[in-house]
């Protein structure tokens, strides 16, 4: 790969190198070449996404209908986890756990991320590869070994991992407090682990990648701002995952090696433990050190694929682009430091607390610059709405009512009566959830054509979106008003309101009937997606090198892919990638590699 | 109820792939113009459709506000959640204001702006004055947030006075305990390894300090009864069961020194603030009008305690005492009234997840107006921790109160 890094400067050599013969292992496994790796992050963040899918469909059948039987649950569940099919206490918790670890990790940080900073950074930038293809591969053979533990935990005797995808300790510690704290959370452990070296590593690479490998022209302010926001994105992984392995680090040694980081006075099944003087706080700062850089590791890459995906289909530059910069940079640089609002409530230092509200206030403010951007980018556009188009302006609204409901709970004052309900449940899912989910869709219909050189098919993908939208905002939006009734996140069984207050018992139940019957409406949705998706692959038909007429360097590549991403030179880039109707051109759009005509300002 | 949700999945899903094998068909006839090229039609379908979702979205958002009320719990029941429900609702404007006017825009322009021939779109990359407006307005109206924000936390985050009454809540898997202060408004200081049967919270005492050490030496699974089986030469024991032993019997070890050096250093006055304290499950009995000071405590797990009602919350933390205030505005009869549901009661749940139970760990609260309250806890009065689990023991010396609620340890 020595030679990439060279290039720009003389194209002649690496004629030869291109057309040797690959073989089935090193083209489709253990490929070294961005594109398939970036695919391969693809499928497998797919295939993790489906599961834990399922595992949110099994556990919303419980909340809408507690207590009655489901063929459905005891088909994947078996008499251990759902004798007579029903949900037992402990699997739920098992359930909820591995849905919100994979969403998290494994479909929005590994799939959107290791997808697309693969597919696009060489891409975009006029680079052969990634600086390092070796490592490029063993990053994606870490996730998949991860994918693999996390999956396995999911089958093993004593139940998985229980105690929230945060696992607070000492729950998560203590295999005498619930079952899956004994097998399953050690392979929790190990399987994160795994995954933190995979996305440092991935993230290394990325980071060295934008700094070194830009074309001749491609400076960093004629960036695509999906680059900008995958490079931010890696540099927040690499500062913030090394934390989350110190503390999953220090709770291994807590649970194998008798320390007490996170123990002390405890009395648990009737057996008083000597660990005296851990503190429980200390796990809880050291994971939103991750934690909240990780809402942003997940949302960034989608904002950013977003703005090229606006810009492209409104036919409009995207305004404002260097203050769409400045606010990813904001926000990038805020959130490392705002952990603190996730723990208003701990036990934390109230005057701690304060400093918290107000550097999370102040995030609201680039994404507000964000959000009155792209509505100022689609005014007086001339929209074309493709499936892409559409998930990408659904991200925007999402991104919108999710972040609004941010607001009262960043307000510490505020976040005290709400705090762990489904208010968060619904703020979280709205805003990193949904809006990463729908930039992940965006970007796959969007730049399918790139991975696989076929189209998809538009009617399924309207069909998709419609449903998705209509679901997950059917799933999402009453739930606000189960939170603010006051119902706990992680209750097995909202029926227990009966007991105090039935008024708000009923209203629970209601809307978790309505909230259930939407989230199987949209997960049946995802079934068009995944017949298009991979129906597309073998039998879509033949995409046209620029099908979307963009002006961003990889709709320059040959349609088939070739090792080295351009046949010949390397593209020179003269203008930024944003000139779509640009007046005095010919056409609506000038490719970055197109010279300044004559007497044409740059923007 | 469970067969027909299967029957719809079956059917919806039926329907879902019927409709793309249709939609693919009728996608294959109009491919001669390629998958990239979207038609005017579906581009203005989609448009119109984008605006209907808009109307959709704004008018079951307005539906569920009046169905289930503007924020779905009722009133405050306290003092502080008064205040915080005043600040909740302010911000709650705010943001639904911003919530209809940027999703308007957005879905407007979508419909608006969609591709019609002949018209090209806007060059317009970027306007400074445009760009300062959008970044100063916000950071107005968030100023404004944080300023009311803060001083409503610094409010409730502040500490109590002398009067405020002192309760503990004591949280374990899978129930809540509280005790009350008692005559001196002075609880009595704890070690969780003074826990035995006969004193479940662990409140430091001379004699509980005894009885601790005597369960931890001859209990029934007290030290000279693991010494006893490892030594006796009647029984083999495997490998994994003589370790368990005798790690078992280290770590007893340990806490019994510990329980020794406890016993050296104790202050015998320190009894009397433990001995008077009130041990009350079930219920939680407040009086209405009145500040408490609430001290929380978990044995085994983080738990959280919340009021919802009365707008307050805070985790009881293994190993770090966590404190918590409000006061209680409305008696449960009146709530009862307002509610029009004469069975409704105020309630403590646990907020954090702390195992399988989780969802039961509650405790119902009672508010009562002073007279009621003042009559209960007079009922109370021979039932101190004292006079239920120590009866014999030593009468406690007439120490004076001291305000100083910091625990031991």
């Amino acid at each position: 790969m020595a030679s990439v890094a060279h290039e720009g400067h003389g194209h002649d050599h690496h004629g030869d190198h291109h057309h040797h013969e690959e073989n089935f292992i090193s083209k489709y496994i253990f490929s070294q070449d961005h594109k398939m790796i970036g695919k391969q992050f693809l499928m497998t963040a797919v295939f993790m996404g489906i599961v834990a899918m399922i595992l949110s469909i099994l556990f919303r059948i419980q909340l809408a209908w507690p207590g009655e039987s489901s063929d459905f649950l005891s088909f994947f569940l078996g008499e251990k986890w759902a004798p007579n099919g029903v949900l037992k206490e402990d699997m739920y918790l098992g359930l909820v756990t591995i849905h919100g670890t994979i969403m998290v990790f494994f479909l929005l940080t590994g799939g959107l991320s290791g997808t697309f900073s693969n597919m696009l950074i060489p891409l975009q930038l006029g680079a052969r590869d990634m600086a390092s293809g070796f490592l490029n591969m063993l990053s994606y053979w870490f996730f998949f070994l991860s994918s693999i533990l996390m999956l396995v935990s999911l089958f093993v005797e004593s139940g998985p991992a229980m105690a929230g995808w945060t696992i607070y300790p000492p729950l998560s510690a203590l295999p005498q407090a619930v079952s899956g704290s004994g097998l399953g959370m050690t392979l929790w452990l190990f399987s994160m682990t795994i995954f933190i070296a995979s996305s440092l590593i991935g993230s290394l690479n990325y980071i060295v990648t934008v700094i070194n490998l830009r074309t001749q022209g491609m400076t960093m302010t004629r960036m695509p701002l999906t680059i900008w926001a995958f490079f931010v994105t890696a540099i927040l992984g690499v500062l913030s995952f090394p934390v989350l392995l110190s503390a999953a680090l220090l709770l291994v040694m807590d649970r194998l090696a008798g320390t007490s980081f996170y123990l002390s006075d405890i009395i648990v099944g009737g057996e008083m433990l000597a660990n005296h003087g851990g503190s429980p706080l200390l796990y809880q700062h050291l994971f939103w050190f991750l934690g909240h850089p990780e809402v942003y590791i997940v949302l960034l890459p989608a904002l950013g694929l977003s703005s090229e995906i606006i810009a492209t289909n409104a036919r409009k530059p995207i305004f404002g682009y260097k203050a769409m910069i400045g606010s990813i940079l904001a926000i990038g640089f805020l959130s490392f430091i705002v952990w603190g609002h996730h723990m208003f409530v701990t036990g934390m230092n109230p005057f701690l607390g304060s400093v918290f509200v107000f550097t999370t206030l102040l995030i609201a403010i680039p994404s507000a610059v964000k959000v009155f951007n792209y509505l100022t980018t689609l005014w007086k556009g001339s929209l074309i709405l493709t499936p892409a188009m559409l998930f990408a302006i659904g991200l925007v609204s999402t991104f919108i009512t999710g972040g609004v409901t941010g607001i009262i709970l960043a307000d510490s004052a505020l976040d005290i009566a709400l705090h762990d309900t489904y208010f968060v449940v619904a703020h979280f899912h709205i805003v990193m959830g949904m809006s990463a989910v729908f930039g992940m869709f965006a970007g796959v219909y969007h730049w399918f054509p790139k991975m696989f050189g076929r189209m998809m098919n538009t009617r399924l993908g309207y069909a998709h979106f419609w449903i998705t939208l209509v679901g997950a905002y059917g799933v999402f939006f009453p739930m606000h008003f189960v939170g603010l009734a006051g119902a706990p996140r992680r209750y097995y069984d909202y029926s227990v309101y009966a007991d105090f207050d039935s008024a708000s018992g009923d209203m629970m139940m209601d809307l978790n009937i309505v909230i259930t019957m939407f989230a199987i409406i949209a997960a049946l949705g995802q079934l068009l997606f995944l017949f298009n998706f991979f129906y597309s692959i073998f039998r879509g038909p033949k995409a046209p090198q620029n099908p979307w007429n963009s002006n961003t360097l990889e709709w320059t590549t040959p349609v088939e892919h070739v090792h080295g991403n351009w046949p010949g030179a390397l593209p020179e880039v003269h203008r930024w990638p944003y000139d779509y109707s640009k007046p005095g051109a010919d056409t609506d759009f000038i490719p970055q590699d197109v010279p300044l005509a004559e007497g044409e300002e740059e923007h | 109820m469970e067969k027909l949700i299967i029957l719809i999945v079956v059917i919806l899903g039926a329907i879902a792939i019927a409709q793309l094998v249709r939609v693919y068909e009728i996608s294959a006839k109009l491919r001669k113009t390629g998958e990239h090229e979207i038609t005017s039609r579906d581009n203005n379908l989609n448009a119109k459709m984008m605006l209907g979702f808009m109307f959709a979205l704004f008018i079951s958002f307005i539906y569920l506000m009046a169905t289930y009320g503007w924020t779905g719990r009722g009133i405050a029941a306290s003092v502080e959640g008064k205040e915080t429900d005043w600040l909740l609702n302010l911000n709650f404007v705010i943001i639904i204001m911003i919530f209809f006017f940027t999703n308007f825009l957005l879905f407007f322009f979508t419909y608006k702006y969609v591709r019609k021939p002949g018209v090209k779109a806007f060059y317009y990359p970027h306007n400074n004055k445009l760009e300062m407006l959008w970044t100063v307005v916000p950071a107005i109206v968030l100023a404004v947030i944080i300023i009311l924000g803060l001083k409503t936390w610094n409010d409730l985050v502040a500490p109590t006075g002398k009067e405020a009454i002192r309760v503990e809540l004591f949280s374990k898997q899978f129930d809540w305990t509280a005790r009350y202060a008692g005559q001196d408004n002075t609880l009595g200081k704890y070690d969780y390894k003074l826990t035995t049967d006969n004193n479940e919270l662990a409140l430091l005492t001379t004699n509980t300090i005894d009885s601790a050490i005597n369960n931890m030496m001859n209990g029934s699974n007290g030290i000279s009864k693991i010494q006893k089986l490892l030594n006796n030469r009647d029984t083999i024991l495997n490998d994994s069961t003589s370790n368990a032993l005798r790690q078992d019997l280290s770590r007893k070890e340990r806490l019994y020194r510990l329980l020794a050096q406890m016993k050296a250093n104790h202050n015998a006055k320190l009894d009397a603030s433990a001995w008077d304290d009130i041990i009350q499950k079930d219920t939680l009995v407040l009086c209405k009008g009145v500040q408490y000071e609430i001290s929380l405590r978990a044995k085994d797990v983080i738990h959280s305690a919340y009021f919802l009602h009365m707008r307050a919350q805070m985790n009881a933390v293994p190993g770090m005492p966590t404190r918590l205030k409000f006061t209680p505005s409305m008696t449960t009869e009146e709530m009862r009234k307002v509610k029009n549901n004469p069975s409704f009661n105020y309630i403590l749940m646990c907020n954090k997840i702390c195992g399988g139970a989780h969802y039961k760990m509650k405790m119902v609260v009672v508010v009562k107006d002073k007279a009621a309250y003042k009559a209960w806890i007079a009922s109370k009065k021979k039932e101190t921790f004292k006079d239920k689990y120590f009866p014999a023991a030593a009468p406690a010396a007439p120490v004076a109160a001291m305000a100083d609620t910091t625990m031991a340890n």
